[in-house]
């Protein structure tokens, strides 16, 4: 039944790496039997790069998992093959299974912080495989295992392999984690979502070690990511994954340039990118995947394709090959047509011209240092320097972006500008008050008119009140209802306006996708009538295609009521798309600000321009930065970037201000513009002529 | 590391003089006087008589002042005299001590001897018929109390069963092995006596089965219980996809975190085994601090309790000062 | 099973066949079976407890020296002791002040510790440290031996020995209370109300308060049973009760050197442990509907 079988054989004589048919793996749950990968198949070469994208819960991980076998007891792999070499996986013994694991095949997992045993020295966790696999003696397996750990970047490698793993960094636990996988030089290593938990910069940098493994040892890679720009700057090929099936399998230039399945088409399109027109909409489709427990008859994706026929609603389709080498899951394209392109969103009207009034919500030289809790009672008390003289001003009707990576300071200074903290030094104004050091009482009258929608949609919501308790309670808090029966019209209002059913007032948190809660929280904010929102990365828990709708969602709210957004994210692209203006964050301070068009397209600051090149699309020249960022418990003398600047001189000893460099664009470097990447061969060139993403 | 311990020390230190502070204040804050107690209806109806006592016993001057003399009598290791033995209470805790420390170290390597293994035995087999086990025993551990414990052992293996031997340390009619430790299992050997021995270690058998029965059932439970959460760790994930052994896993990667709590619940453990050992001794006549703390509370002896409680907390701290050292072994996130 | 699929071929990663997966009626039974056995013998307990008076076949102090440490029969189902008491109307009555005991001292020790706890959380700085290390100097001392001195100081008596507990009771809940409530002063929820400008007391009772509830729930459960131990622990060393009054920590004692006449402190032993067992199953159950991660934990 499955196309799967009509995939032309391979000229070589030597069997694939890695050969997977119709695998299928069930969940065991109360409610039923989940069936979380139903029917996958694709094939790895030797030396070959393979992608598996999907939004989380497609059973992309689940895959992964089930070609080691290394699932959870209730999981159970109920059909298809998978061959290692021709070997048949699923019939290994356990002692076959335990020689093969680890030894020809490897697996690279999501959070390097909790991949490492803490109690034990890295050295021997690099190791100890080396020797139970028998390749080596313990003394010449240890000098492997510093060589490993230098060739994988981890600094100073020989004390670095007699450390335990708290001491590092995420980055450098993902350097070792991928030295324990390469360890006895594995035929496949499998990665899922390696760089998931890591900052632009280290995943630009981790994304360098894959591709290097690949090309220097012949490594056959298959990388599991939510990321199509991650899996499309190391992989070949890719698996789109959509309710546990495989809906399109090409090589991934071509899934980016001319996608086959719809749900590969929204992918592509729902994901912000750096060259699309500013302030453009961003295409999402609506609603959500199916219910595991109640998967459709027909196409799993019909109830959101745009382009469905008759036929989808009924017949499910099997994997079918749409052009030589390319095969999609698809009615509609099982001709060999191609999908539209998205038609191109009208640009929205120009913001407000914001120089004419004063500014909304202003910092002036904001200072925030948290003095952490002595360790016992005759240690220093040390300080963590989060914020360190922030400027910055809202316009009215503006949005303005702040980016930067963790521990930057961004979410502080978000949490400092709607004061819940109070700022250690600086002010802070709203509507030309100064609320720098105002007590909840006298904050309490201003607080309707400056709200916050925060990051974690599980976490923003009190789960144990109604979505409507939860909208009600400001309303009577500030008497903006007469009666409750009038709070409770009011909450109906506010649903609508996210796009959310009045109806859904009785329902708990807990019913509710990631998606729609996070349309509560900004309709908890928008309840009281605000003039400024600030937005703590509001999108950057959600799938690519939810971002798409939240970020359309509060952009014609903007329009719609007029409010001011101050958006803080991790993500350039995002920020690019959503905003006018951007300030750029490194350790406290404001590096770059300016226009986001202009900011996007000549970086002055060496930091931008390394944030903005290490962003994995395909075709883009990437400037992989090395180094991490200092602590934040000890400021650095001088600037801040001085250490991993690639164009640092004696000048920058000294603290370059932030100042206007060029017409409304602001810069604190002494060289600004100096570093401009030089264009070095892509290694992924031949995607680069393709439309990105 | 030897930083880390001077700190442990000093806030060790610390906390006893505040114990000791603490201890002392519930000495004088008694309800009712301990004069009038002590001289009875004649003599404390007349006024002259009782000044005369409180100024010989201290009792006139004001409280900080109290303080200092207990804490500087402290210093000098004098605790006061018993009412009921007319003994200093140290000698006193001295005598009864080796009989306790000897019970309470045989009950705790009982609990870890038994109890670890059993904890990782249900952890890997969970579920299974192990696992089931483990739990009801543990349960029966932690519910069942201690005296009551004791008693029923001595019903059945020495009253019904006539098994085990009768109440106290030795035979009644035999005498007590020769030696420096006043344990009697290491003076039995010191001195050769070997029926000595055997006959100590008969005694211990159901009391320290008893006293440690509380302890296993921690013990299992929170090995089981940390052994579950470390094989749920991504890290056992990541030596699966070595191709480690299922054994080394186990040994290796998930007990050595799995330890870290287990290890923090020795302290409490010891402390299960001090109250504990009150019960048990006073069950089996065991001549130790547990069945002195009885006999001192039952005669509301109060020297006797403060002196008793003021050790018992010393030793407390003491054990959960090894405690903190040995997690500092443990586990190098704490080391710094 | 929305579809034919059969599911017992393969095994976790092993392909191991025909392991069924066990029924939900089994599975729920594993889960909650220990609950419900426990709630039924705690409302049994608390039963008796209630309805003593009338259910008990002789008056618990009739004192009838004739009839003394007779054994188990039909007239005296468990016997009588050296006193020639009727050993089970003794523990009918004995459970009132054991469960009377075990709940005053936890539910007062909690409601002292969470407040304390929380207030801590909330205003943090000089207080929170202060009543920390209270906590901590609390702690520092085995409870079952303090709870000894402060009860032998205070005399004997069923009201001085839990007023006693309650000095040593509070600070496992203003620990866990503080912990939890720092845990909610950073969640992102309260964060929001601030953000709103509801007012702190609000705050505290519609948010914080609410979502500490749980974990405290079940810490009183588990300790209900261990308050009763304690409580007939201290009794057991003559603290408890004076002495014709039923405990049955003390009958337990009265009965404790009569080796051939089992049943004076056997029974009474046997009603602890089966409250303290009914406590535990009822602690774990809670924590397990509760946590749905620590599920047969």
């Amino acid at each position: 039944m499955d196309g799967s079988l009509t995939t032309p054989p391979t000229t070589t004589l030597d069997p694939p790496v890695l050969e997977v048919e119709d695998l299928r793996t069930v969940f065991l749950t109360d409610a039923g039997v989940v069936r979380a990968v139903d029917g996958v198949s694709f094939r790895v070469g030797a030396g070959e790069t393979l992608g598996i994208v999907g939004e989380s819960g497609s059973g992309k991980s689940v895959t992964a998992l089930s070609l080691l076998r290394l699932l959870d007891e209730q999981a159970r792999i109920v059909g298809g093959t998978i061959r290692f070499k021709g070997q048949d996986v699923l019939a290994m013994r356990p002692a076959e299974l335990r020689a093969w694991r680890g030894d020809q095949a490897a697996m690279v997992f999501q959070d390097p912080m909790t991949g490492l045993n803490p109690v034990l020295r890295i050295l021997r966790q690099v190791t100890e495989h080396i020797v139970s696999h028998g390749r080596m003696p313990p003394a010449e397996a240890r000098q492997r295992g510093v060589g490993l750990l230098r060739r994988m970047g981890v600094a100073a490698p020989e004390r670095a392999a007699a450390s335990y793993p708290h001491q590092f960094s995420g980055g450098m636990r993902q350097r070792v984690m991928l030295a324990i996988g390469v360890a006895n030089d594995p035929a496949l290593l499998i990665a899922d979502e390696p760089t998931t938990a890591l900052d632009v910069t280290i995943q630009a940098q981790i994304l360098d070690l894959l591709r290097g493994l690949n090309e220097e040892f012949g490594t056959a890679i298959v990388l599991v990511s939510h990321d199509l720009g991650v899996i499309a700057s190391v992989c070949r090929r890719v698996v789109v994954m959509y309710a546990g099936e495989a809906v399109e399998e090409a090589a991934t230039a071509e899934v980016l340039a001319d996608p086959r399945h719809p749900y590969a088409w929204a992918l592509v399109n729902a994901v912000p990118r750096l060259d699309a027109p500013i302030g453009a909409r961003l295409t999402s489709i609506e609603g959500m995947p199916p219910d595991p427990l109640h998967l459709p008859q027909g196409c799993r994706f019909e109830p959101r394709c745009p382009f469905k026929i008759a036929r989808c609603a009924t017949e499910h389709p099997p994997m079918l090959e749409v052009a030589p080498g390319r095969r999609a899951r698809c009615w509609v394209t099982a001709d060999g047509r191609s999908l539209p392109r998205p038609a191109v969103p009208a640009t929205p009207a120009a913001p407000a011209a914001r120089d004419a009034a004063p500014p909304l919500l202003e910092a002036r030289d904001l200072v925030k240092h948290f003095v952490l809790p002595r360790r016992s009672l005759f240690a220093p008390a040390e300080k963590v320097h989060a914020v360190n003289g922030v400027d910055i001003a809202l316009g009215r009707g503006e949005s303005l972006g702040v980016v930067g990576e963790s521990g930057c300071g961004k979410s502080t200074l978000a949490r400092l500008l709607t004061r819940l903290h109070e700022p250690t030094a600086g002010s802070v104004l709203f509507e030309g008050r100064d609320i720098t050091h105002a007590s909840p009482a006298a904050l309490r009258p201003l607080r309707p008119r400056l709200q916050m929608v925060f990051q974690d949609p599980y976490a923003s919501l009190n789960p144990r009140m109604t979505v409507g308790e939860i909208l009600v309670e400001p309303i009577l808090a500030h008497g903006r209802a007469a009666s409750r029966q009038a709070a409770r019209e009011r909450v109906g209002e506010l649903l609508t306006t996210v796009g959310l059913k009045p109806g859904f007032a009785s329902r708990y948190p807990h019913e509710f996708s990631g998606g729609q809660r996070q349309r509560v929280s900004i309709a908890r904010a928008l309840a009281l009538d605000p003039a400024a929102v600030v937005a703590d990365e509001p999108v950057s828990a959600l799938d690519v295609n939810v971002q798409a709708q939240v970020l359309n969602l509060m952009q014609d709210l903007q329009q719609r009521l007029g409010l001011s957004y101050l958006f803080i994210a991790h993500d350039l692209a995002v920020v690019r798309a959503f905003c006018d203006r951007v300030a750029v964050m490194y350790l406290g301070r404001i590096v770059e600000e300016g226009p986001a068009a202009e900011i996007f397209a000549a970086p002055l600051h060496p930091y931008t321009v390394a944030l903005t090149s290490a962003i994995p699309e395909p075709g883009r020249q990437r400037v992989v930065l090395g180094g991490e960022p200092p602590s934040t418990l000890r400021l650095p003398e001088g600037c801040a970037f001085r250490a991993r600047c690639p164009v640092a001189r004696a000048a920058c000893a000294e603290p370059p201000p932030l100042r206007e460099v060029a017409p409304g664009r602001r810069a604190a470097c002494h060289f600004p513009g100096d570093f401009a990447p030089h264009p070095t061969p892509v290694r992924s060139a031949s995607l680069a002529d393709h439309q990105r993403r | 590391m030897a930083r880390y311990i001077g700190k442990r020390l000093l806030l060790a230190a610390l906390m006893a003089v505040l114990a000791s502070c603490v201890i002392f204040l519930i000495a004088n804050l008694v309800p009712g006087d301990p004069v009038l107690a002590q001289l009875g209806d004649v003599a404390a109806s007349d006024p002259a008589i009782v000044a005369r006592w409180r100024a010989k016993w201290g009792l006139d001057l004001p409280l900080w002042e109290r303080y200092g003399i207990f804490l500087t009598g402290l210093l000098h290791g004098d605790l006061g005299i018993s009412i009921a033995t007319h003994r200093p209470v140290l000698d006193d805790i001295r005598q009864y001590a080796p009989a306790t420390i000897e019970l309470a170290t045989i009950a705790f390597l009982l609990s870890l001897v038994i109890g670890i293994p059993l904890g990782i035995a249900a952890a890997v087999r969970r579920d299974g018929w192990i696992d089931s086990a483990a739990r009801a025993l543990s349960l029966l551990g932690v519910s069942a109390p201690t005296f009551w414990l004791a008693f029923m052992m001595l019903a059945i293996f020495y009253g019904g069963l006539g098994w085990a031997p009768g109440p106290g340390r030795i035979d009644p009619i035999a005498f007590p092995p020769e030696g420096p430790t006043g344990l009697f299992l290491i003076d039995s050997i010191w001195s050769g006596d070997w029926e000595g021995f055997q006959d100590s270690l008969a005694h211990l058998v159901l009391p320290s089965i008893v006293l440690a029965a509380a302890t296993i059932g921690l013990i299992t439970r929170t090995t089981r219980a940390a052994m579950l959460d470390s094989l749920q760790q991504d890290y056992v994930r990541v030596s699966r996809a070595k191709g480690l052994h299922e054994w080394a896993i186990i040994l290796r990667h998930a007990l050595p975190n799995a330890l870290v709590p287990v290890v923090t619940l020795g302290g409490l453990a010891y402390a299960n085994l001090l109250a504990g050992a009150v019960m048990t001794e006073t069950v089996f006549a065991w001549p130790g601090l547990g069945r002195y703390t009885f006999t001192s509370a039952a005669a509301l002896d109060f020297p006797a309790i403060v002196g008793i409680t003021l050790v018992v907390s010393i030793t407390f701290l003491l054990v959960n000062l090894a405690v903190d050292l040995s997690y500092a072994l443990l586990d190098p996130r704490v080391r710094r | 099973m929305s579809a034919p699929l059969d599911v017992s071929i393969g095994a976790p990663g092993i392909a191991v066949p025909a392991v069924a997966a066990p029924s939900r009626l089994r599975r729920r039974l594993r889960r909650y079976g220990p609950a419900w056995v426990g709630g039924g013998i705690v409302i049994a307990w608390v039963l008796v407890a209630l309805l003593a008076p009338w259910i008990s076949p002789y008056h618990p102090d009739a004192v009838d020296v004739s009839i003394r440490l007779r054994p188990p029969s039909l007239a005296h189902w468990m016997g009588t002791d050296t006193l020639g008491r009727d050993v089970f109307s003794r523990l009918l009555h004995g459970a009132r002040l054991s469960l009377a005991a075990g709940f005053t001292v936890v539910i007062l020790g909690a409601a002292i510790g969470t407040t304390i706890g929380i207030v801590a959380a909330w205003t943090r700085g000089f207080g929170d440290e202060a009543l920390m290390r209270l906590t901590d100097l609390v702690l520092c001392f085995p409870p079952i031996i303090l709870a000894l001195a402060i009860a032998a100081a205070l005399g004997i008596g069923p009201l001085n020995t839990i007023l006693a507990m309650l000095v040593v009771w509070w600070p496992k809940f203003a620990r866990l209370a503080r912990a939890l409530a720092l845990v909610q002063r950073s969640q992102e929820y309260v964060e929001a109300a601030t953000v709103l400008g509801l007012r702190p007391r609000r705050i505290l009772a519609r948010h914080i308060l609410p979502n500490t509830l749980g974990p405290l729930a079940v810490l009183v459960t588990l300790d209900l049973g261990n308050a009763i131990l304690t409580f007939a622990g201290l009794s057991f060393l003559g603290l408890g009760v004076i002495p014709p009054m039923p405990e049955w920590g003390s009958m337990v004692a009265e009965g404790r050197e009569l080796v051939e006449q089992w049943w004076v402190a056997a029974f009474p032993g046997l009603a602890i442990l089966t409250v303290v067992v009914g406590f535990n199953f009822c602690g774990d159950g809670l924590r397990d509907w509760l946590d749905p991660r620590s599920r047969s934990r």
